[in-house]
Formats: C-alpha cells, sequence, structure tokens
C-alpha cells in the first residue's frame, strides 16, 4: 500500500446522516480519516454545506472513491494531493541541538496535519544560543494554529523561546 | 484678541523631568494658551521629595524657571504635598511622581486626596492607574471629578484620546510597540546586526535606556501599559498578574537575520483583547504598520466598525509625557467649562 494524505472538498446537503453518508466510502476502502471541518458559515447559494476532508488512503483507491462518492451524491469540489494549504514560520531561540531538535520537528510530523517543511539554523559557537527558523504547513488554519500551540509547548518544556507571527 | 482668560490654578506634585517640563511648556506658551482656550493657568504649588512651595496667587515664572533649571525646588513652606493638595485651593493637580509598580506611592495617596478633595487630576504615573484604577474612578465618579492619565501609555501617541473619539466603535483589540527602549534596541540588533548587550549598552549611553533597564527589557513596562488599557478600554479589572510576560534580552542577531530571510522583522509586542493580555517578541512583516523603527511606539487598534486604526509617535521621553499632560489638562478646561 502506498499511502497518501488527501484532502478533499466536498458539498453536503444541510441535513442530518450526510455527513456519515459522505465518509463511509474513505473507511471502506481504507481510508483513516484525519480531520473533518465543517464550513456551517460558508453555505452555498442553494444552501449546501462546504466540507474538507483530510484522510490517508492508499494511492491506487482514491480513484474508486471519488466515483463511489458521486455514485452516492455527494458533490466533489476538488481532490487535493498538495494537502497541506497553510503554513507560518516561527523563530526558535535557545540550545536548540543540545536539546534535540527532533522531537521538536516530530511533535509536529507526528500530529498528522502539519509538517515542519523547512528549517533554517545559525549556531554561532559552541555553548552559544542558537537560532532556528521553522516553517510549518498545515492542512488549514485552524490546524496550524492547534500545530503552533504543540510546538510551543515542547519549546517551553526545553526552554527554548519561540517567536511566531502576529 | 483676548488678553486675560479663565483663571485654572494648578499643582505640579513631583517636580522631576515630567514635571519640570510641564511648568516649563506653561510658561513658553502661557500667551497662547490664554490667546487660543482663554485660560490662563496659574501653578499655585509645587513639591518635590524636598518639600513644598506654595503661592496662591500663582507662583512666579522667573522662580519656576529657576526650579525647572536646578531641576530642584526650594521649599518655603512646611506643609506636605498631600497639604498642598488638600489645602490649598486649585483645579487641577498634575501627578509626576516617579512610578512604583509595587505600592504605587506616593503618587497613589496623591491622587486619592486630590480627587477626594474635589480636584481634577492629570497624570504620568502608571503605578496608581494600573493598580487602583477602578478605585480611583470610583473616587472620580462620585466626586465629579475628571482622572486623566494619556502619558501612562505610549507618551505623545494620543491612544487613550484616540480610542475616546472612537465612540459607537467596539474596540476588539490593541496592539502595538509600546516601550521606545526596547524597540530602540531590538532596531539597532536588526541593521547593524549587533548582540543584545551591545545595543543596550548604546541605549543606555544615549540616555534612551535607563541605567537600570530591567523594567523595559523585561517587558514589565508594555504589561503595565497593557494593564491600564484593559482597565480603562476593556473594563477587565486586570492586575500585572494576568498579563503573560516576555522580555527581550534572550533575543540574538542570528534570530533577526532569520526573521529577515524570511521577510519579517521581530518587536516586543502588546496585546490586549478580552481574550489575550501578552507581552511577547513576534514576527513583524516587513513593511506592517507596526513596524516602525528606533524609539518610535506603534499600536493599532481594532474596531467593529472603522475597521484597524494605527498610530504612531514618540513613546519615551519627558517631553512628550508633557506634552500628553498638556493635552490632558486642556481637555478637562473645555469640557469641564474651567474657561
Amino acid at each position: 500500500m502506498r499511502a497518501m494524505k488527501i484532502s478533499l472538498d466536498i458539498e453536503l446537503k444541510d441535513i442530518p446522516g450526510q455527513l456519515v453518508h459522505a465518509l463511509k466510502p474513505i473507511s471502506e476502502l481504507g481510508g483513516n480519516i484525519i480531520s473533518v471541518l465543517h464550513h456551517h458559515n460558508r453555505k452555498t447559494p442553494l444552501g449546501n454545506i462546504p466540507v474538507q476532508v483530510v484522510f490517508e488512503i492508499d494511492e491506487r483507491n482514491v480513484e474508486t472513491l471519488v466515483q463511489r462518492l458521486k455514485r452516492r451524491g455527494v458533490s466533489v469540489l476538488r481532490v487535493g494531493r498538495e494537502r497541506l494549504r497553510s503554513s507560518k514560520i516561527v523563530i526558535l531561540i535557545g540550545h536548540i541541538v543540545h536539546s534535540d531538535i527532533r522531537d521538536l520537528i516530530d511533535s509536529i510530523d507526528s500530529t498528522g496535519f502539519a509538517e515542519v517543511v523547512k528549517l533554517s539554523l545559525e549556531m554561532p559557537a559552541i555553548d552559544m544560543k542558537s537560532s532556528a527558523s521553522l516553517t510549518i504547513s498545515a492542512v488549514n488554519e485552524d490546524k496550524l494554529n492547534e500545530a503552533m500551540e504543540i510546538l510551543g509547548d515542547v519549546a517551553r518544556k526545553k526552554g527554548i523561546m519561540m517567536i511566531s507571527p502576529i | 484678541m483676548r488678553q486675560s482668560g479663565k483663571v485654572v490654578r494648578i499643582t505640579i506634585i513631583g517636580f522631576g523631568n515630567v514635571g519640570g517640563c510641564v511648568a516649563e511648556v506653561l510658561m513658553r506658551r502661557r500667551e497662547a494658551f490664554i490667546r487660543e482656550y482663554g485660560i490662563d493657568f496659574r501653578v499655585v504649588g509645587v513639591a518635590d521629595a524636598k518639600g513644598v512651595f506654595v503661592s496662591e496667587d500663582g507662583i512666579k515664572w522667573d522662580i519656576l524657571r529657576s526650579f525647572r533649571e536646578r531641576h530642584s525646588i526650594s521649599r518655603n513652606t512646611d506643609m506636605s504635598a498631600l497639604e498642598l493638595i488638600e489645602d490649598v485651593e486649585h483645579d487641577i493637580v498634575v501627578e509626576a511622581t516617579p512610578t512604583n509598580l509595587k505600592s504605587g506611592e506616593p503618587g497613589l495617596s496623591h491622587i486619592i486626596a486630590a480627587l477626594r478633595a474635589s480636584r481634577h487630576v492629570v497624570t504620568s504615573n502608571k503605578g496608581p492607574v494600573a493598580l487602583k484604577y477602578d478605585e480611583l474612578m470610583n473616587i472620580a465618579d462620585a466626586k465629579g471629578v475628571q482622572l486623566r492619565f494619556e502619558a501612562t501609555v505610549g507618551g505623545a501617541m494620543p491612544l487613550i484620546s484616540l480610542i475616546q473619539n472612537l465612540e459607537g466603535n467596539e474596540v476588539t483589540a490593541i496592539k502595538g510597540v509600546l516601550n521606545g527602549t526596547c524597540n530602540y534596541i531590538l532596531t539597532r540588533m536588526y541593521e547593524e546586526k549587533i548582540p543584545f548587550e551591545h545595543a543596550l549598552r548604546e541605549a543606555q549611553a544615549l540616555g534612551i535606556a535607563e541605567s537600570d533597564p530591567s523594567q523595559d527589557i523585561s517587558g514589565e513596562d508594555t504589561a503595565v501599559k497593557l494593564v491600564i488599557l484593559a482597565n480603562a478600554v476593556f473594563h477587565m479589572k486586570a492586575s500585572l498578574d494576568d498579563v503573560s510576560v516576555q522580555g527581550i534580552s534572550e533575543i540574538t542577531p542570528e534570530a533577526l537575520k532569520l526573521a529577515d530571510d524570511a521577510g519579517y522583522t521581530i518587536k516586543l509586542v502588546g496585546e490586549v483583547s478580552r481574550e489575550r493580555l501578552e507581552v511577547a517578541p513576534r514576527l513583524v512583516l516587513k513593511g506592517d504598520p507596526l513596524d516602525v523603527r528606533g524609539t518610535l511606539n506603534v499600536a493599532t487598534v481594532k474596531t467593529d466598525i472603522a475597521g484597524d486604526i494605527t498610530i504612531v509617535g514618540k513613546g519615551a521621553g519627558p517631553k512628550e509625557a508633557a506634552s500628553a499632560v498638556l493635552s490632558d489638562m486642556l481637555k478637562i478646561c473645555t469640557t469641564e467649562k474651567l474657561r
């Protein structure tokens, strides 16, 4: 199996049971749902609700899935394979390498909804504090903020200062 | 052209840089205040740590001038500052003693005494306003007098007046760079790639940072200003303990370089809203309204109708504080019909 993360934009009718109806084919095909985001505030002119589903699935099953969804009357707007759409940069200052930078990166990569996509490190001298910039990408803005909080907690525990954008 | 104006009697409590500078501007602009506002300010008493000088008809300007030049007053009475405030008839007390963040004293007692004696108060002293905002406002309301404190937040930048002028809008958040010393240090580190300690020493040599700069660089000074805004604008009954505070002493030139590479700079940003009271170094996009350099202060007021309004001005310094004090004094005169 070649697992792949997919971000799927669909529109659902605003009646009960629609979400389960739409998610069923994903689990039938062995997909692992990571996040579901309902945009209740962005109802379409026809009264449908946009929903973004992020999940992991065998790459070979993607086409089948889309067909099954359409057959069920779910309107599929977009199948995103580049799933990470929101990103932010943070600066870290402290004994970053000595306190094991892997933990920091893992804390984000293990979430399933965010990843560290870029890292720059400045180490002026041994025993001096180093500085790093990390770019984090996530499936959406909410998940990005969640990832930033996780990173903030890990940094605090390690005594590393984190500077985030306003 | 009016040659004489309504006499408004004031006392200046605390005759250091700010108090002295207020006196100096009153002397220099006396004719203009009479002409433009119809107000003839008379300083009937001044007090500093050494004593009190009082003259119920108004202290002669050449005497005030000599106090200003010597940076100290000579007393002509055994009266205490509190007795001056309570017993000598006057309209406005300018409270400009140094800030004490633990007890608020001696400013707190001065302000309480002045309000209880039904005198308007203008202060540049952050301590009493940050520590006892509600209590002071309750006394002022009960006595039907004003307590104004523009000089405590953002120096010459008329932030409180701006917010008071946004009637009809709901202010949802205020964020800004509210400490000129920190902004100078971070600007120099960014421009010259010099370490923090080096930039701090430079700021001290230039008189921008105090010999004990801890209140500035720890973020505490910014936190106090946020507490004042939280209480005055958001009615939050906040205290210093409610503010999450991080200072700038850990910031490295390398961090500023990395930020620069990504299109950002680092500023000590204070942020206040109902959900958040925080002082922390933050990444600010280059060219953002909050990206001001040197000792400048800036604040963005977020409102529901008008959107974002940003104000920039000189933060630190006795002249800037005196400017805010004078503007508060004139506001009292015009709104209370003292003229």
